[in-house]
């Protein structure tokens, strides 16, 4: 059983303790300039869709190879779609992953994709 | 019952991941650890596909501090309920804070009127930090059992789940804007170049681009999202608890 990542999840840690703990902990917590707040509340949304898309449309054509990437279309997108309407009708994340993993399962065990 | 449905969600979600860090090549005490250290679903997830790209741990560490950036918010929403609290403690709900305990929490302070001491503890341990991490063990226990992860889909657990955060977060014009452009430009880059890069692109890029879009004002976006202070600049919100959501 290996122990490798545990300092990546340590290095993590630290990256991410500062961001919750620093208005908590600093009385004198002060004023973030606006355009500063509301870019903060953006990167969430941008780095999440990104990360969804990305792992959605994008394949690496040949791991042999760098920069071997193309556009795909594929059965994904349908589950991915799936859970972005449940969650966004819903507000249910869970169901929501498990419609889009039915589908792309399904559809795999009979043989559509 | 806002609490069960965060316990179903963090069971869940929690579960999968540890499928997914499992497939990934995670050992069980790796996949639990980083559930324990870093606790911040989002960015395990981008982890376990990060590892499982070969991708340097550096950048992962980068996407980790932007991804979780968006928890300054939350603090900063709660300090003004905890500032006669002692240190220690904030201290250590710093570390438990997620998506999850901050919305349960400010819905529940507001629906009193005042604080619960133990609100915070409840949303935080009870509900998220529990599930989330016995969740974790069975699912990195149960994933060495299933054969072949993704003819059962699993390759779509981590890009439905990162879809619905994002959902979840888009609250107005500019977090839409953000997100459809976050998708497109990261898309464009990892295809013409590399997928690390297009994320990290795409993250940057989508909140500048949506920034010079016309949105309304503060308040109105912020009603129940975790910008509580609305229009209110944060230090007046926090010094002033006539203006504060605070008690």
């Amino acid at each position: 059983m290996t122990l490798d990542l545990i300092p990546l999840a340590i290095l993590m840690g630290l990256v991410t303790y500062p961001s919750r703990a620093i208005p908590l902990l600093v009385s004198q917590f002060g004023r973030l300039p606006r355009p500063a707040l509301i870019y903060l509340r953006l990167v969430g949304p941008a780095v999440l869709a990104a990360l969804a898309a990305v792992n959605t449309m994008v394949v690496d054509t040949d791991p042999g190879l760098p920069r071997a990437y193309a556009f795909q279309v594929g059965i994904q997108w349908l589950g991915v779609i799936a859970c972005l309407a449940i969650v966004a009708r819903w507000k249910n994340l869970l169901a929501g992953i498990v419609v889009g993993l039915a589908i792309v399962a399904g559809a795999r065990l009979l043989g559509w994709a | 019952m806002d609490g069960l449905g965060i316990i179903a969600t963090a069971s869940g979600f929690g579960f999968v991941y540890g499928l997914a860090a499992r497939t990934a090549g995670f050992s069980p005490i790796e996949a639990s650890g980083m559930s324990l250290i870093v606790f911040a679903g989002a960015a395990q997830f981008a982890a376990v596909g990060y590892v499982a790209g070969g991708f340097s741990w550096l950048g992962i560490v980068l996407l980790t501090a932007f991804l979780n950036a968006r928890h300054l918010l939350y603090s900063a929403a709660l300090a003004p309920w905890y500032a006669d609290r002692p240190k220690v403690e904030r201290a250590a709900m710093a570390h438990l804070l997620t998506d999850e305990a901050f919305a349960l929490t400010i819905t529940h302070f507001r629906r009193l009127g005042h604080r619960d001491r133990w609100g915070y503890w409840f949303a935080a341990v009870v509900t998220t930090w529990i599930p989330w991490n016995v969740s974790t063990i069975a699912g990195v226990v149960v994933g060495g059992a299933v054969p072949d992860p993704n003819q059962f889909g699993l390759d779509i657990v981590f890009p439905a789940a990162m879809a619905g955060l994002a959902v979840a977060l888009v609250s107005g014009r500019r977090e839409l804007a953000a997100a459809i452009v976050g998708a497109v430009v990261g898309v464009a880059v990892s295809v013409a170049w590399d997928p690390a890069i297009g994320i990290i692109a795409g993250g940057l890029g989508g909140p500048l681009v949506a920034m010079a879009m016309p949105g309304p004002p503060m308040t109105e976006l912020h009603a129940d999202a975790p910008m509580p202070f609305g229009d209110i600049p944060l230090e007046e919100a926090i010094h002033d608890p006539a203006r504060s959501p605070g008690p």
